[in-house]
Protein backbone atom coordinates (compact mmCIF):
# COMPACT_ATOMS: atom_id res chain seq x y z
CA UNK A 1 0.00 0.00 0.00
CA UNK A 2 1.01 3.54 -0.55
CA UNK A 3 2.01 5.58 2.44
CA UNK A 4 -0.04 8.70 3.15
CA UNK A 5 1.28 11.21 0.72
CA UNK A 6 1.22 14.45 2.60
CA UNK A 7 4.80 15.45 3.20
CA UNK A 8 6.92 14.93 0.09
CA UNK A 9 7.08 17.79 -2.35
CA UNK A 10 5.68 17.22 -5.83
CA UNK A 11 7.43 18.62 -8.86
CA UNK A 12 5.45 19.17 -12.04
CA UNK A 13 5.46 17.83 -14.70
CA UNK A 14 5.56 14.39 -13.07
CA UNK A 15 8.14 11.88 -14.34
CA UNK A 16 6.95 9.98 -17.45
CA UNK A 17 4.62 7.02 -16.99
CA UNK A 18 6.31 3.60 -17.24
CA UNK A 19 3.62 2.39 -19.68
CA UNK A 20 1.84 3.98 -22.62
CA UNK A 21 -1.37 2.23 -21.55
CA UNK A 22 -1.82 3.69 -18.06
CA UNK A 23 -1.19 6.99 -16.27
CA UNK A 24 1.82 7.15 -13.99
CA UNK A 25 0.93 5.47 -10.64
CA UNK A 26 1.94 8.71 -8.95
CA UNK A 27 -1.33 10.24 -10.17
CA UNK A 28 -3.41 7.56 -8.42
CA UNK A 29 -1.47 8.23 -5.19
CA UNK A 30 -2.12 11.93 -5.44
CA UNK A 31 -5.81 11.40 -6.29
CA UNK A 32 -6.20 9.22 -3.18
CA UNK A 33 -4.09 11.20 -0.73
CA UNK A 34 -3.63 14.72 -1.99
CA UNK A 35 -6.30 15.40 -4.64
CA UNK A 36 -5.52 19.13 -4.71
CA UNK A 37 -1.74 19.10 -4.47
CA UNK A 38 0.59 22.05 -4.23
CA UNK A 39 3.35 21.45 -6.79
CA UNK A 40 6.64 23.03 -7.79
CA UNK A 41 6.70 24.02 -11.45
CA UNK A 42 9.65 23.87 -13.82
CA UNK A 43 10.60 27.49 -13.17
CA UNK A 44 10.52 26.97 -9.40
CA UNK A 45 7.20 28.71 -8.87
CA UNK A 46 4.23 27.13 -7.12
CA UNK A 47 1.15 25.65 -8.76
CA UNK A 48 -1.68 23.25 -7.96
CA UNK A 49 -2.43 19.87 -9.51
CA UNK A 50 -6.03 18.60 -9.39
CA UNK A 51 -6.70 14.89 -9.98
CA UNK A 52 -10.23 13.91 -8.87
CA UNK A 53 -12.98 13.73 -11.46
CA UNK A 54 -15.39 16.12 -9.70
CA UNK A 55 -12.65 18.68 -9.01
CA UNK A 56 -11.17 18.51 -12.51
CA UNK A 57 -14.59 18.95 -14.05
CA UNK A 58 -15.26 21.92 -11.79
CA UNK A 59 -11.96 23.62 -12.66
CA UNK A 60 -12.69 23.19 -16.36
CA UNK A 61 -16.22 24.63 -16.09
CA UNK A 62 -16.05 27.18 -13.23
CA UNK A 63 -15.24 30.68 -14.60
CA UNK A 64 -13.19 31.49 -11.49
CA UNK A 65 -10.47 29.35 -13.13
CA UNK A 66 -9.41 31.64 -15.95
CA UNK A 67 -7.62 30.74 -19.17
CA UNK A 68 -7.14 34.42 -20.04
CA UNK A 69 -5.33 35.04 -16.75
CA UNK A 70 -3.14 31.97 -17.37
CA UNK A 71 -2.38 32.94 -20.96
CA UNK A 72 -1.24 36.42 -19.97
CA UNK A 73 1.04 35.05 -17.25
CA UNK A 74 4.09 32.86 -17.78
CA UNK A 75 2.14 29.83 -16.55
CA UNK A 76 3.51 27.64 -19.29
CA UNK A 77 6.16 27.86 -21.97
CA UNK A 78 4.97 25.19 -24.41
CA UNK A 79 4.29 25.97 -28.05
CA UNK A 80 0.64 25.22 -27.50
CA UNK A 81 0.53 27.74 -24.68
CA UNK A 82 2.22 30.30 -26.95
CA UNK A 83 -0.44 29.69 -29.59
CA UNK A 84 -3.07 29.82 -26.88
CA UNK A 85 -1.97 33.24 -25.73
CA UNK A 86 -3.07 34.77 -29.01
CA UNK A 87 -6.07 32.59 -29.65
CA UNK A 88 -9.47 31.42 -28.55
CA UNK A 89 -7.73 29.00 -26.14
CA UNK A 90 -6.38 31.96 -24.19
CA UNK A 91 -9.67 33.79 -23.78
CA UNK A 92 -12.52 33.73 -21.27
CA UNK A 93 -16.18 34.42 -22.03
CA UNK A 94 -17.49 36.77 -23.34
CA UNK A 95 -14.47 37.34 -25.67
CA UNK A 96 -14.10 33.57 -26.07
CA UNK A 97 -17.80 33.24 -26.91
CA UNK A 98 -17.53 35.86 -29.65
CA UNK A 99 -15.11 33.61 -31.56
CA UNK A 100 -16.50 30.22 -30.53
CA UNK A 101 -20.02 30.98 -31.77
CA UNK A 102 -18.60 31.80 -35.21
CA UNK A 103 -17.19 28.31 -35.67
CA UNK A 104 -19.24 26.07 -33.36
CA UNK A 105 -22.03 25.65 -35.91
CA UNK A 106 -19.69 23.84 -38.30
CA UNK A 107 -18.84 21.22 -35.66
CA UNK A 108 -22.22 20.31 -34.15
CA UNK A 109 -23.36 16.69 -34.03
CA UNK A 110 -25.91 17.38 -36.76
CA UNK A 111 -23.41 18.97 -39.15
CA UNK A 112 -20.85 16.25 -38.45
CA UNK A 113 -23.40 13.54 -39.30
CA UNK A 114 -23.78 15.13 -42.73
CA UNK A 115 -20.06 14.55 -43.29
CA UNK A 116 -20.14 10.90 -42.18
CA UNK A 117 -20.79 9.27 -45.60
CA UNK A 118 -17.88 11.18 -47.11
CA UNK A 119 -15.58 10.24 -44.25
CA UNK A 120 -16.63 6.58 -44.45
CA UNK A 121 -15.87 6.62 -48.19
CA UNK A 122 -12.47 8.20 -47.52
CA UNK A 123 -11.71 5.51 -44.93
CA UNK A 124 -12.65 2.83 -47.48
CA UNK A 125 -10.48 4.38 -50.18
CA UNK A 126 -7.43 4.80 -47.92
CA UNK A 127 -7.70 1.26 -46.55
CA UNK A 128 -8.31 -0.30 -49.96
CA UNK A 129 -5.04 1.28 -51.15
CA UNK A 130 -3.25 0.33 -47.95
CA UNK A 131 -4.36 -3.31 -48.15
CA UNK A 132 -2.81 -3.62 -51.61
CA UNK A 133 0.65 -2.61 -50.38
CA UNK A 134 3.46 -4.98 -49.42
CA UNK A 135 3.45 -5.66 -45.66
CA UNK A 136 4.30 -4.25 -43.22
CA UNK A 137 2.67 -0.92 -44.04
CA UNK A 138 3.08 2.36 -42.15
CA UNK A 139 -0.37 3.17 -40.78
CA UNK A 140 0.65 6.77 -39.98
CA UNK A 141 1.61 7.63 -43.55
CA UNK A 142 -1.21 5.77 -45.25
CA UNK A 143 -4.15 6.07 -42.91
CA UNK A 144 -4.09 7.69 -39.49
CA UNK A 145 -2.57 11.00 -40.66
CA UNK A 146 -4.14 11.47 -44.12
CA UNK A 147 -7.66 10.75 -42.84
CA UNK A 148 -7.98 13.66 -40.38
CA UNK A 149 -5.80 15.94 -42.53
CA UNK A 150 -8.12 15.54 -45.51
CA UNK A 151 -11.25 15.94 -43.36
CA UNK A 152 -10.14 19.17 -41.66
CA UNK A 153 -8.63 20.55 -44.89
CA UNK A 154 -11.90 20.04 -46.73
CA UNK A 155 -13.92 21.55 -43.90
CA UNK A 156 -11.68 24.62 -43.67
CA UNK A 157 -10.94 24.92 -47.37
CA UNK A 158 -7.18 24.27 -47.12
CA UNK A 159 -5.60 22.38 -50.05
CA UNK A 160 -4.68 18.95 -48.63
CA UNK A 161 -1.65 18.77 -50.95
CA UNK A 162 -0.11 21.53 -48.79
CA UNK A 163 0.11 19.00 -45.95
CA UNK A 164 3.85 18.60 -46.41
CA UNK A 165 4.19 22.38 -45.96
CA UNK A 166 2.21 22.83 -42.77
CA UNK A 167 2.71 19.52 -41.01
CA UNK A 168 6.27 20.24 -39.80
CA UNK A 169 5.22 23.66 -38.46
CA UNK A 170 2.30 22.00 -36.70
CA UNK A 171 4.68 19.48 -35.08
CA UNK A 172 6.93 22.26 -33.82
CA UNK A 173 4.02 24.13 -32.30
CA UNK A 174 2.82 21.01 -30.49
CA UNK A 175 6.23 20.61 -28.86
CA UNK A 176 6.40 20.10 -25.14
CA UNK A 177 7.96 22.65 -22.81
CA UNK A 178 11.70 22.62 -23.36
CA UNK A 179 11.54 23.17 -27.12
CA UNK A 180 13.30 26.25 -28.45
CA UNK A 181 10.80 29.15 -28.17
CA UNK A 182 12.45 30.84 -31.18
CA UNK A 183 11.69 27.78 -33.33
CA UNK A 184 8.09 27.73 -32.12
CA UNK A 185 7.70 31.43 -32.91
CA UNK A 186 9.18 30.85 -36.37
CA UNK A 187 6.72 28.01 -37.03
CA UNK A 188 3.82 30.17 -35.88
CA UNK A 189 5.07 32.97 -38.13
CA UNK A 190 5.24 30.61 -41.09
CA UNK A 191 1.72 29.32 -40.49
CA UNK A 192 0.43 32.88 -40.13
CA UNK A 193 2.00 33.81 -43.48
CA UNK A 194 0.54 30.66 -45.06
CA UNK A 195 -2.94 31.46 -43.73
CA UNK A 196 -2.60 35.12 -44.73
CA UNK A 197 -2.09 34.00 -48.31
CA UNK A 198 -4.90 31.44 -48.11
CA UNK A 199 -7.27 34.14 -46.81
CA UNK A 200 -6.29 36.49 -49.63
CA UNK A 201 -7.02 33.71 -52.14
CA UNK A 202 -10.42 33.01 -50.55
CA UNK A 203 -11.29 36.71 -50.55
CA UNK A 204 -10.64 36.70 -54.29
CA UNK A 205 -12.38 33.38 -54.87
CA UNK A 206 -14.92 32.52 -52.14
CA UNK A 207 -15.82 28.86 -51.70
CA UNK A 208 -18.24 26.78 -49.65
CA UNK A 209 -15.96 26.24 -46.65
CA UNK A 210 -15.38 27.44 -43.09
CA UNK A 211 -12.53 29.86 -43.91
CA UNK A 212 -14.76 31.63 -46.45
CA UNK A 213 -17.54 31.85 -43.83
CA UNK A 214 -15.09 33.28 -41.27
CA UNK A 215 -13.82 35.81 -43.81
CA UNK A 216 -17.42 36.93 -44.36
CA UNK A 217 -17.89 37.27 -40.59
CA UNK A 218 -14.87 39.58 -40.57
CA UNK A 219 -15.46 41.56 -43.74
CA UNK A 220 -19.25 41.88 -43.63
CA UNK A 221 -19.93 41.94 -39.90
CA UNK A 222 -16.61 42.90 -38.26
CA UNK A 223 -17.02 40.10 -35.70
CA UNK A 224 -13.31 39.32 -35.45
CA UNK A 225 -9.98 40.96 -36.23
CA UNK A 226 -7.70 39.95 -39.10
CA UNK A 227 -5.22 38.50 -36.60
CA UNK A 228 -7.98 36.51 -34.89
CA UNK A 229 -9.07 35.21 -38.29
CA UNK A 230 -5.55 34.00 -39.09
CA UNK A 231 -4.99 32.46 -35.65
CA UNK A 232 -8.39 30.76 -35.65
CA UNK A 233 -7.64 29.26 -39.07
CA UNK A 234 -4.32 27.72 -38.18
CA UNK A 235 -5.49 26.77 -34.70
CA UNK A 236 -8.32 24.72 -36.22
CA UNK A 237 -5.95 23.16 -38.74
CA UNK A 238 -3.47 22.05 -36.08
CA UNK A 239 -6.07 20.95 -33.55
CA UNK A 240 -7.99 19.18 -36.27
CA UNK A 241 -5.41 16.68 -37.36
CA UNK A 242 -2.54 15.94 -34.97
CA UNK A 243 -4.75 14.86 -32.07
CA UNK A 244 -7.07 12.69 -34.16
CA UNK A 245 -4.21 11.08 -36.10
CA UNK A 246 -2.43 10.07 -32.93
CA UNK A 247 -5.64 9.04 -31.22
CA UNK A 248 -6.26 6.56 -34.06
CA UNK A 249 -2.78 5.12 -33.42
CA UNK A 250 -3.26 5.02 -29.65
CA UNK A 251 -6.73 3.43 -30.00
CA UNK A 252 -5.25 0.64 -32.11
CA UNK A 253 -2.24 0.09 -29.86
CA UNK A 254 -4.46 0.01 -26.78
CA UNK A 255 -7.00 -2.36 -28.35
CA UNK A 256 -4.24 -4.74 -29.41
CA UNK A 257 -2.70 -4.56 -25.93
CA UNK A 258 -6.01 -5.89 -24.57
CA UNK A 259 -6.67 -8.56 -27.24
CA UNK A 260 -9.87 -9.87 -25.62
CA UNK A 261 -11.41 -6.43 -25.99
CA UNK A 262 -10.17 -6.21 -29.56
CA UNK A 263 -11.72 -9.61 -30.36
CA UNK A 264 -14.95 -8.56 -28.74
CA UNK A 265 -15.11 -5.44 -30.91
CA UNK A 266 -14.19 -7.38 -34.06
CA UNK A 267 -17.03 -9.82 -33.32
CA UNK A 268 -19.54 -7.05 -32.50
CA UNK A 269 -18.84 -3.94 -34.58
CA UNK A 270 -22.12 -2.45 -33.35
CA UNK A 271 -20.16 -1.73 -30.16
CA UNK A 272 -18.02 0.84 -32.00
CA UNK A 273 -19.73 4.04 -30.74
CA UNK A 274 -19.58 2.87 -27.15
CA UNK A 275 -16.03 1.60 -27.64
CA UNK A 276 -14.93 5.03 -28.87
CA UNK A 277 -16.23 6.63 -25.65
CA UNK A 278 -14.49 4.04 -23.47
CA UNK A 279 -11.27 4.42 -25.43
CA UNK A 280 -11.49 8.22 -25.13
CA UNK A 281 -11.68 7.72 -21.36
CA UNK A 282 -8.96 5.11 -21.17
CA UNK A 283 -6.32 5.87 -23.78
CA UNK A 284 -3.22 7.85 -22.80
CA UNK A 285 -2.94 10.22 -25.75
CA UNK A 286 -0.94 12.61 -23.61
CA UNK A 287 0.43 12.50 -20.11
CA UNK A 288 0.13 16.17 -19.45
CA UNK A 289 -2.56 18.26 -17.93
CA UNK A 290 -3.91 20.36 -20.74
CA UNK A 291 -3.73 24.10 -20.49
CA UNK A 292 -3.29 25.69 -17.05
CA UNK A 293 -5.85 27.99 -15.46
CA UNK A 294 -5.28 30.84 -13.00
CA UNK A 295 -7.73 31.51 -10.17
CA UNK A 296 -9.44 34.91 -10.19
CA UNK A 297 -10.31 34.54 -6.49
CA UNK A 298 -9.66 32.03 -3.70
CA UNK A 299 -11.55 28.77 -4.38
CA UNK A 300 -12.05 25.72 -2.16
CA UNK A 301 -11.75 22.29 -3.81
CA UNK A 302 -11.96 19.01 -1.86
CA UNK A 303 -11.42 20.95 1.36
CA UNK A 304 -8.29 22.71 0.12
CA UNK A 305 -8.30 26.47 -0.39
CA UNK A 306 -6.48 27.52 -3.54
CA UNK A 307 -5.53 31.20 -3.23
CA UNK A 308 -6.37 33.86 -5.80
CA UNK A 309 -3.87 34.18 -8.64
CA UNK A 310 -2.72 30.55 -8.40
CA UNK A 311 -1.75 28.42 -11.42
CA UNK A 312 -3.99 25.31 -11.51
CA UNK A 313 -3.33 22.21 -13.61
CA UNK A 314 -5.97 19.54 -14.22
CA UNK A 315 -5.08 15.93 -14.88
CA UNK A 316 -7.75 14.61 -17.22
CA UNK A 317 -6.06 11.20 -17.35
CA UNK A 318 -6.23 10.93 -13.54
CA UNK A 319 -9.87 12.08 -13.50
CA UNK A 320 -10.79 9.54 -16.17
CA UNK A 321 -9.46 6.74 -13.91
CA UNK A 322 -11.30 7.96 -10.79
CA UNK A 323 -12.88 4.89 -9.15
CA UNK A 324 -15.59 6.99 -7.53
CA UNK A 325 -17.00 7.63 -11.03
CA UNK A 326 -15.80 4.69 -13.15
CA UNK A 327 -16.00 1.26 -11.54
CA UNK A 328 -12.85 -0.77 -12.08
CA UNK A 329 -11.47 2.33 -13.77
CA UNK A 330 -8.11 0.84 -14.77
CA UNK A 331 -9.81 -1.85 -16.84
CA UNK A 332 -10.64 -1.28 -20.50
CA UNK A 333 -14.26 -2.40 -20.93
CA UNK A 334 -15.73 -1.59 -24.32
CA UNK A 335 -19.25 -2.39 -23.13
CA UNK A 336 -19.05 0.12 -20.31
CA UNK A 337 -22.01 2.49 -20.28
CA UNK A 338 -20.03 5.61 -20.09
CA UNK A 339 -21.11 9.17 -19.74
CA UNK A 340 -19.13 12.34 -19.48
CA UNK A 341 -15.53 11.20 -19.55
CA UNK A 342 -13.11 14.10 -19.71
CA UNK A 343 -11.30 12.99 -22.86
CA UNK A 344 -12.54 16.13 -24.61
CA UNK A 345 -12.31 18.35 -21.54
CA UNK A 346 -15.35 20.29 -20.33
CA UNK A 347 -16.65 23.83 -20.01
CA UNK A 348 -16.24 26.77 -22.36
CA UNK A 349 -13.10 25.20 -23.88
CA UNK A 350 -14.59 21.70 -24.33
CA UNK A 351 -12.99 20.39 -27.54
CA UNK A 352 -14.61 22.25 -30.43
CA UNK A 353 -14.01 19.27 -32.71
CA UNK A 354 -15.27 16.61 -30.28
CA UNK A 355 -18.21 15.50 -32.42
CA UNK A 356 -16.05 15.43 -35.55
CA UNK A 357 -13.33 13.47 -33.78
CA UNK A 358 -15.90 10.97 -32.45
CA UNK A 359 -17.26 10.38 -35.93
CA UNK A 360 -13.80 10.05 -37.51
CA UNK A 361 -12.68 7.64 -34.77
CA UNK A 362 -15.84 5.55 -35.19
CA UNK A 363 -15.39 5.33 -38.96
CA UNK A 364 -11.65 4.65 -38.60
CA UNK A 365 -12.27 1.75 -36.22
CA UNK A 366 -15.07 0.30 -38.37
CA UNK A 367 -12.82 0.52 -41.41
CA UNK A 368 -9.83 -1.11 -39.75
CA UNK A 369 -11.98 -3.98 -38.45
CA UNK A 370 -13.63 -4.54 -41.83
CA UNK A 371 -10.67 -4.12 -44.18
CA UNK A 372 -7.84 -5.62 -42.16
CA UNK A 373 -9.03 -8.64 -40.16
CA UNK A 374 -6.20 -10.01 -38.04
CA UNK A 375 -4.56 -6.58 -37.93
CA UNK A 376 -1.50 -6.42 -35.67
CA UNK A 377 1.46 -4.16 -34.98
CA UNK A 378 4.52 -5.41 -36.88
CA UNK A 379 7.04 -4.34 -34.22
CA UNK A 380 7.22 -4.87 -30.44
CA UNK A 381 6.27 -1.93 -28.20
CA UNK A 382 9.95 -1.31 -27.45
CA UNK A 383 10.50 -0.44 -31.11
CA UNK A 384 7.70 2.10 -31.33
CA UNK A 385 9.26 5.47 -32.10
CA UNK A 386 7.49 8.48 -30.68
CA UNK A 387 8.49 11.99 -31.63
CA UNK A 388 10.29 13.49 -28.68
CA UNK A 389 8.97 16.43 -26.71
CA UNK A 390 5.39 16.45 -27.97
CA UNK A 391 2.39 17.20 -25.79
CA UNK A 392 0.57 14.21 -27.32
CA UNK A 393 2.08 10.77 -27.91
CA UNK A 394 2.94 11.20 -31.55
CA UNK A 395 4.26 8.21 -33.49
CA UNK A 396 6.78 8.71 -36.29
CA UNK A 397 5.59 5.47 -37.90
CA UNK A 398 3.32 2.59 -36.97
CA UNK A 399 4.21 -0.52 -38.99
CA UNK A 400 1.23 -2.87 -39.20
CA UNK A 401 0.54 -6.20 -40.83
CA UNK A 402 -2.46 -8.57 -40.97
CA UNK B 1 -38.58 38.07 -22.09
CA UNK B 2 -37.07 34.89 -23.42
CA UNK B 3 -37.82 31.24 -22.72
CA UNK B 4 -34.73 29.05 -22.36
CA UNK B 5 -34.83 25.26 -22.65
CA UNK B 6 -32.23 22.49 -22.62
CA UNK B 7 -33.33 19.33 -24.41
CA UNK B 8 -32.55 15.72 -23.53
CA UNK B 9 -29.91 15.79 -26.29
CA UNK B 10 -27.57 17.42 -23.74
CA UNK B 11 -24.30 15.50 -23.36
CA UNK B 12 -23.05 17.47 -20.37
CA UNK B 13 -20.10 19.10 -22.13
CA UNK B 14 -20.46 22.06 -19.77
CA UNK B 15 -19.94 24.51 -22.63
CA UNK B 16 -23.05 26.52 -21.66
CA UNK B 17 -22.30 26.49 -17.92
CA UNK B 18 -18.77 27.74 -18.67
CA UNK B 19 -19.99 30.28 -21.22
CA UNK B 20 -23.03 31.69 -19.41
CA UNK B 21 -22.77 30.67 -15.75
CA UNK B 22 -25.55 33.07 -14.73
CA UNK B 23 -27.96 31.15 -16.94
CA UNK B 24 -26.91 27.47 -16.97
CA UNK B 25 -25.62 24.93 -14.46
CA UNK B 26 -25.04 21.19 -14.52
CA UNK B 27 -27.38 19.07 -12.44
CA UNK B 28 -26.50 16.00 -10.37
CA UNK B 29 -26.80 13.89 -13.55
CA UNK B 30 -24.08 16.01 -15.13
CA UNK B 31 -26.49 17.47 -17.67
CA UNK B 32 -27.31 21.14 -18.09
CA UNK B 33 -30.44 22.94 -17.08
CA UNK B 34 -31.36 26.63 -17.27
CA UNK B 35 -31.18 28.37 -13.90
CA UNK B 36 -34.40 30.17 -14.89
CA UNK B 37 -36.62 29.26 -17.82
CA UNK B 38 -37.82 32.84 -18.26
CA UNK B 39 -35.02 35.41 -18.62
CA UNK B 40 -34.36 38.98 -19.67
CA UNK B 41 -32.78 39.07 -23.13
CA UNK B 42 -29.02 38.53 -22.71
CA UNK B 43 -26.48 37.89 -25.46
CA UNK B 44 -24.68 35.39 -23.22
CA UNK B 45 -27.67 33.02 -23.57
CA UNK B 46 -27.48 33.17 -27.37
CA UNK B 47 -23.71 32.67 -27.24
CA UNK B 48 -24.15 29.57 -25.11
CA UNK B 49 -26.88 28.22 -27.41
CA UNK B 50 -24.73 28.82 -30.50
CA UNK B 51 -21.75 27.11 -28.83
CA UNK B 52 -23.60 23.94 -27.76
CA UNK B 53 -22.05 20.95 -29.57
CA UNK B 54 -25.39 19.15 -29.86
CA UNK B 55 -27.70 22.16 -30.37
CA UNK B 56 -29.60 21.24 -27.22
CA UNK B 57 -30.46 24.80 -26.19
CA UNK B 58 -33.50 26.62 -27.58
CA UNK B 59 -34.25 30.26 -26.94
CA UNK B 60 -37.69 31.58 -27.86
CA UNK B 61 -39.52 34.87 -27.46
CA UNK B 62 -41.81 34.39 -24.45
CA UNK B 63 -44.61 36.41 -26.04
CA UNK B 64 -44.60 35.11 -29.57
CA UNK B 65 -42.91 31.72 -29.19
CA UNK B 66 -40.69 32.62 -32.14
CA UNK B 67 -37.11 31.29 -32.03
CA UNK B 68 -34.48 33.86 -31.10
CA UNK B 69 -31.49 33.18 -33.33
CA UNK B 70 -27.84 34.00 -32.79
Amino acid sequence: MTAPDDATSVTFPLPPAPSIYHPTPRLAELRANRPVAEVTLRDGSTGWLVTRYADVRQVLIDPRFSRAAAASSSASDTGLAMVATDSILGMDPPEHTRLRRLVAGAFTARRVEELRPKVAALVDALLTDLAAKPRPVDLVEHFSLPLPVRVICELLGVPPEDQHVFHAWSDTILSDAGADPAEIRAAMGNLAVYFGKLIADKRATPADDLMTALIAARDDQDRLTEKELVNLGFGLLIAGHETTANQINMFLLTLLHFPEEYERLAASPELVPRAVEELMRFVQLGEGSGLPRVTTEAVELSGVTIPAGAVVMTSMVAANRDESVFTDADRLDLTREITQHLGFGAGAHHCLGAQLARMELQEALRGLLRHLPGLRIAVPDTELRFKTGMIVRSLRTLPVTW
Amino acid sequence: MWNVEVSSECIGSGVCAGTAPRHFALGPDGRSRPLASLVEPDDAVLGAAASCPVEAITVTDADTGAPVDD
